[in-house]
C-alpha cells in the first residue's frame, strides 16, 4: 500500500516540473500556429538563452556590477540575443521557404538547432554553469496531516507562477493587441492575410521573437533547477510529445500537456519503474504521446482538420 | 455525335446529402449515369459539384443517400472500393505526383494492374521486368494517344498547367475505368487547348466506349459534348435532362442569373 | 572523351528503363565499381599509400559503406515515402542486437511452463539477416501510427522509437547478455568458413552487402512499388484515388526501411565496432542518418553515398586542414564547427536545392551535355 502522503508529494512534484515542459511547449505553439512551423529548434533556443544569460551575469559579476543590475542586464542582453536569433532565422531561413511544405520546414528547424547549439557553445561555452536565480530549497506542507508533510520545492512554485504570468499574458497578446490578431490571420491563410496587407515578415519576426522569449523564461527556470548545459536540449525536446498530447494549436492544451506528462512521469518511474528498472522517464512522455496519437490524433484540445481536394 | 448504345445505369445516386458541420453541401440529390455516355454536371460555384464527385469516388461519406455502382448498393463508397470498381478521376486543382516524370505519373495509373510482389521486383527480372514492360507498353499508347511524347521524362511540376492537366487525364486513362469523373478538366485553358481537351473526352467516349462525368463552367463546351446535363445549386438539383431542355429551363436560368428564390 | 548520347538509340523499352541509359554513365560505374572491388584491395595487399596503415579502410571507407547503407534506407521511407523518422538509429540498434543474440544464441526460459526457447548461435550472416528482419517487423508496428497521423505527428511517433529502445537495450540486460558494463562484443565472423578479420576483408564484406542492396533498392523504386511510395509522398489523397493502397505502400516503405537499416546496424556493431554500447545509436545517430540524406538528395539512391561520404569526410578536413594552416583547432571547437556547418548546409540545400548533392551533379551532368553551348 503506498502511502498517500507520498503520492501526493510525487504528484505534486510532477506536476511542477510538467509546467516546465509547459514553457517549452508553448514556444512551439506559437511559431505553430502563426506559420505551421513545427520547430525542433526550441529547445536549442532554450539553451542559447540560458547560455547567454549565465555568461553575461558571471560576467558582469565579476567586473563588480551589483548582483540586481546585473540580472537586469544580463536578461537584457540575452532577450537582445534571442531577438537577432529570431531576426536571422526569419531572414535567413523561415522567409526564404515560405510556401514549402510543413515537412521541409521541420527538417529546416532541424538544421536551425545544429546552427544555434553549435553556436551557442561556441561562442558562450559548453560546461554546465550554475544559475542562482529563485531559491531552491523547500517547504514541508501539511505536516500535521502526514507523517514528515509533504515536500515541496520553492523553484517549482516559482516556475508555475511564471508560467501562469507568461500563459495570462499571451492570452492578452493573441486577443487584444493588433499584432495578436494580425498573427492569428496569417497562421490561417498566410496569403490571405499579406493579401490584405499584414507585413508577414514582421509577424514571423515576432512570433520567433516570442518564441524566444519564452525559451529564455523557461532557461531562468531550468537553469535554477540543473544548471545551464547541453542536456536542457533534451528535456526540451520533451515539449514534443506534450505538444501531442495537448493539441499542437491549443495553449491551454500546451499547458494541460505539460501538467500531464509531468505527473505521469514522475508517478510511472516511481510506482512502476521500480518493477521493470527504472529509467522510465526517458521514454514515458513519448509513448504516452504515441498512444494519443492513436486514439485522438489530434490531441486532447487541438481542431480537427478537413481535408479538400 | 454518338449516343451511349446503351440505357443500362452505371451509377445511381439516391437521395444523398451532405454537411460539414452546419454547412449543407448536397441535399437529398439522385441522378443517374448511364452507360457509355458523357454526363455534365454544372452550376454556380459552390453548388456542390465537386463534392458530389467526392461523394462518388468515395472521398467524402454522405450524411444520407444510397449510391448504386454496377448493380451493387451501398451507404457510402471507399476511395479503394471505387478505384479497383472501376471509377477514375481528375482534379479541379491538378493532383499530380509533382516529383515523378509524366510517365511514372501515369504508369502509377497502373498499380492496380501490376500483380508482381515486393521480391520479384526487387530483382527485376524475368516476369517482373514482362510485367513492368508490358505495362509500358499500355502506357506509351495512351502517352501517343495524348500526344505528349516529347514531355514523357519531364518532372511534372515543370510542366505547363495544360499538359498537367493532360498528363492527368492520361494517369486517368491508365486505369482503363469504366466511370471517368472529369472535374473542370477545361478550368484556366485557352480556346486551341480547350478544342484539344474536348477532342479527348469525345475520343475516350467513342473508343474506349469509357462512361465519362463532367463537371465544367464553359456552357459551350457542356452543351456540345455531354448527352445529358444535371444542374446543381445550393445543393440542390433544379434540373436535369439533355443540353437542350436544360437549356430552356426557368429554373436553370435563375440560378445562372442570380434571381433570389 | 566527350559525354554525348548522340547516336545511342534505344530500340526498346527495356533499354530506356536501364538504370543508366547513357553509355558514358555506365562507363563511369563500371571504373567505379572497378576500383572498389578490384583497385583497393589490390592496392591495399601491395601496401601502396594511403592504404599502407589500414587508416584509409578502419576509419573511412568502412563506416562509409555501413552509413551509406543504412542512409539508403532512411532515404526510402523519408525520401522515397515522404515519412519523417528521427528513430533510424533505434533501428540500427534492433538490428545490432537481434542479430547480438542470434549470433550468441538465444535462451527464454519461460520458468511458469517449466520449459525454455532455446536457439543455438547461429551462423553470422543469417544472424545479420535476421537482425534486419526483426528490425523490420519491428518498423512495421512503428509505421501503423503513419496510417492515420502525417508528417510531424509522425516525428514524434518514431522519436517514441528511439527513446523507448535506448532504454530497452540500457535496461533490459537480457539483451546483453547480462554483460554487467551493458558493453557487448560480437561474435567472431565467421562467413562460410571464412574468417573475416582484417580491415580488407570487412571492407569487402562491407562492399558486397552495400552493392547488392543499392542494386535490389534501385529496381524497387523505379519499379512498382517505388512509384507507390512516391505518389504517397507528393500527394496521397490522390494515391488513393487511383487505387494505391496506402497501408500497403507505406507498410512496405517502413518496413524494407527498417530492414535496410537494421542490416546496416548489425554491420556497423559486428565489422565496424567489434564491440559496442547501446549510445551508438543513440538520437545522434538518426539525425545523422537524416542529415546525409538530405545532404546527399533526398529520393536518390546516389544522393545516401553522396551523403555518407560527406558527412565523413568533413570532420576530417576541418581537423586537417586548420592543422596543415598552423592553426589547430581544439576537438571541441570542431565539433561545434561542424554543427553549424551541417546545419547551415541543411538550411541552404533545403532552401536552394531540397534534392542535395545528387540534383545538383544531376544538373552539373546537363549541362555537360550540351557543353560547350549554354542550351
Amino acid at each position: 500500500m503506498i502511502a498517500l502522503g507520498q503520492f501526493l508529494e510525487v504528484l505534486i512534484g510532477g506536476l511542477m516540473s510538467g509546467v516546465l515542459y509547459s514553457l517549452v511547449a508553448l514556444g512551439f505553439v506559437l511559431i505553430f500556429k502563426a506559420s505551421g512551423v513545427f520547430n525542433f529548434a526550441q529547445g536549442a533556443m532554450v539553451l542559447l538563452a540560458g547560455l547567454a544569460l549565465v555568461r553575461s551575469l558571471d560576467l558582469l559579476v565579476a567586473w563588480g556590477f551589483p548582483v540586481w543590475a546585473a540580472i537586469i542586464l544580463g536578461i537584457g542582453f540575452a532577450a537582445v540575443i534571442m531577438a537577432i536569433t529570431a531576426w536571422l532565422i526569419e531572414r535567413f531561413v523561415i522567409g526564404p521557404l515560405v510556401n514549402q511544405d510543413a515537412l521541409t520546414l521541420f527538417m529546416s528547424t532541424i538544421g536551425v538547432t545544429f546552427i544555434l547549439e553549435g553556436a551557442a557553445q561556441m561562442i558562450f561555452g559548453s560546461d554546465a554553469y550554475p544559475l542562482r536565480l529563485f531559491p531552491t530549497d523547500a517547504w514541508f506542507l501539511f505536516e500535521n496531516l502526514f507523517p514528515g508533510g509533504i515536500l515541496v520545492n520553492k523553484l517549482d512554485v516559482w516556475g508555475g507562477f511564471i508560467a501562469g504570468i507568461l500563459v495570462a499574458g499571451l492570452a492578452i497578446f493573441f486577443e487584444r493587441t493588433k499584432t495578436g490578431r494580425a498573427l492569428r490571420a496569417v497562421a490561417d491563410d498566410h496569403l490571405a492575410a499579406q493579401s490584405v496587407g499584414i507585413p508577414i515578415s514582421w509577424i514571423w519576426f515576432v512570433v520567433w521573437l516570442a518564441a524566444g522569449l519564452v525559451a529564455l523564461v523557461a532557461a531562468t527556470v531550468w537553469g535554477t533547477k540543473l544548471g545551464v548545459q547541453f542536456s536542457i536540449t533534451f528535456l526540451a525536446l520533451k515539449a514534443l510529445p506534450v505538444l501531442i498530447i495537448g493539441g499542437l494549436t491549443s495553449i491551454p492544451g500546451a499547458i494541460v500537456g505539460g501538467l500531464i506528462v509531468g505527473a505521469g512521469e514522475k508517478i510511472a518511474e516511481v510506482f512502476l519503474g521500480s518493477h521493470i528498472g527504472g529509467g522510465i522517464e526517458y521514454w514515458f512522455a513519448y509513448v504516452l504521446a504515441l498512444a494519443v496519437l492513436l486514439v485522438r490524433p489530434q490531441g486532447l484540445f487541438g481542431e480537427r482538420i478537413i481535408e479538400r481536394i | 455525335m454518338r449516343m451511349p448504345d446503351t440505357s443500362e445505369t452505371l451509377l445511381q445516386v439516391e437521395g444523398v446529402s451532405l454537411a460539414f458541420g452546419g454547412v449543407k453541401a448536397l441535399r437529398d440529390v439522385s441522378f443517374d449515369i448511364r452507360k457509355g455516355e458523357i454526363r455534365a454536371i454544372i452550376g454556380p460555384n459552390g453548388a456542390g459539384k465537386t463534392s458530389m464527385l467526392n461523394v462518388i469516388n468515395g472521398f467524402y461519406h454522405p450524411n444520407h443517400g444510397a449510391i448504386t455502382f454496377k448493380g451493387r448498393t451501398r451507404a457510402e463508397m471507399q476511395p479503394f472500393e471505387a478505384s479497383r470498381g472501376g471509377i477514375a478521376r481528375t482534379f479541379q486543382n491538378v493532383a499530380l505526383f509533382k516529383g515523378m516524370s509524366a510517365l511514372d505519373n501515369i504508369m502509377a495509373g497502373r498499380t492496380l494492374k501490376m500483380r508482381r510482389g515486393l521480391l520479384w521486383q526487387m530483382l527485376r527480372y524475368g516476369p517482373a521486368l514482362a510485367e513492368e514492360i508490358e505495362h509500358r507498353h499500355r502506357v506509351e499508347e495512351i502517352i501517343d494517344f495524348l500526344e505528349i511524347e516529347a514531355i514523357r521524362k519531364v518532372p511534372v511540376a515543370r510542366l505547363p498547367y495544360g499538359l498537367q492537366k493532360r498528363v492527368e487525364l492520361g494517369r486517368a486513362l491508365a486505369m482503363e475505368p469504366d466511370l471517368l469523373l472529369l472535374d473542370e478538366p477545361m478550368a484556366g485553358m485557352n480556346l486551341e487547348e480547350k478544342e484539344d481537351m474536348s477532342r479527348f473526352i469525345i475520343d475516350v467516349n467513342n473508343h474506349y466506349g469509357t462512361t465519362i462525368a463532367l463537371i465544367e463552367h464553359d456552357m459551350a463546351v457542356v452543351m456540345d459534348l455531354s448527352h445529358r446535363v444535371a444542374v446543381l445549386d445550393h445543393g440542390v438539383k433544379i434540373a436535369d435532362g439533355t443540353p437542350n431542355e436544360v437549356k430552356k429551363n426557368q429554373g436553370v436560368i435563375d440560378a445562372y442569373l442570380g434571381i433570389a428564390h | 572523351m566527350l559525354y554525348r548520347e548522340a547516336g545511342q538509340f534505344k530500340t526498346t523499352y527495356a533499354e530506356d528503363m536501364a538504370i543508366f541509359p547513357i553509355r558514358q554513365d555506365r562507363i563511369a560505374l563500371g571504373i567505379l565499381l572497378g576500383i572498389a572491388f578490384i583497385g583497393v584491395p589490390l592496392l591495399a595487399d601491395f601496401d601502396i599509400w594511403p592504404f599502407g596503415s589500414d587508416y584509409l579502410l578502419r576509419a573511412i571507407l568502412l563506416p562509409f559503406l555501413i552509413l551509406a547503407l543504412a542512409a539508403i534506407g532512411v532515404n526510402i521511407l523519408v525520401g522515397y515515402c515522404g515519412q519523417i523518422s528521427l528513430g533510424s538509429g533505434a533501428f540500427m540498434a534492433i538490428g545490432a542486437y537481434s542479430a547480438y543474440k542470434l549470433g550468441t544464441g538465444v535462451h527464454i526460459p519461460l520458468t511458469w511452463l517449466d520449459f525454455a526457447i532455446s536457439i543455438p548461435p547461429l551462423p553470422v550472416l543469417l544472424a545479420i539477416l535476421l537482425g534486419g528482419l526483426t528490425a523490420a517487423v519491428v518498423g512495421i508496428l512503428f509505421g501503423i501510427p503513419s496510417l492515420r497521423i502525417k508528417g510531424l505527428y509522425l516525428a514524434v511517433a518514431t522519436l517514441a522509437a528511439q527513446f523507448f529502445f535506448d532504454w530497452v537495450f540500457l535496461r533490459v540486460s537480457w539483451f546483453t547478455n547480462y554483460a554487467p558494463s551493458g558493453s557487448v562484443n560480437a561474435p567472431t565472423l565467421d562467413f562460410f568458413g571464412l574468417n573475416v578479420g582484417t580491415p580488407i576483408e570487412r571492407y569487402m564484406l562491407c562492399l558486397i552487402f552495400v552493392t547488392a542492396f543499392a542494386v535490389l533498392v534501385k529496381n524497387l523504386v523505379r519499379g512498382n512499388l517505388g512509384r507507390q511510395w512516391m505518389a504517397i509522398r507528393d500527394m496521397d489523397i490522390a494515391a488513393e484515388l487511383i487505387g494505391i493502397r496506402p497501408l500497403y505502400a507505406k507498410l512496405t516503405a517502413f518496413a524494407v526501411s527498417s530492414f535496410i537499416i537494421g542490416v546496416a546496424g548489425a554491420l556497423w556493431a559486428f565489422v565496424y565496432l567489434g564491440s559496442w554500447e547501446p549510445l551508438a545509436f543513440s538520437i545522434d545517430r538518426s539525425l545523422q542518418l537524416l542529415f546525409m540524406v538530405i545532404i546527399g538528395g533526398l529520393g536518390s539512391i546516389m544522393g545516401s553515398f553522396v551523403g555518407a561520404a560527406f558527412i565523413l569526410i568533413l570532420p576530417i578536413l576541418l581537423n586537417l586542414i586548420p592543422t596543415q594552416l598552423g592553426v589547430p583547432l581544439s576537438t571541441e571547437t570542431i565539433t561545434h564547427l561542424e554543427f553549424i556547418i551541417f546545419g547551415s548546409l541543411i538550411c541552404f540545400l533545403l532552401i536552394k536545392e531540397p534534392h542535395g548533392f545528387a540534383r545538383l551533379i544531376s544538373i552539373g551532368k546537363e549541362k555537360l551535355r550540351l557543353w560547350p553551348f549554354p542550351y
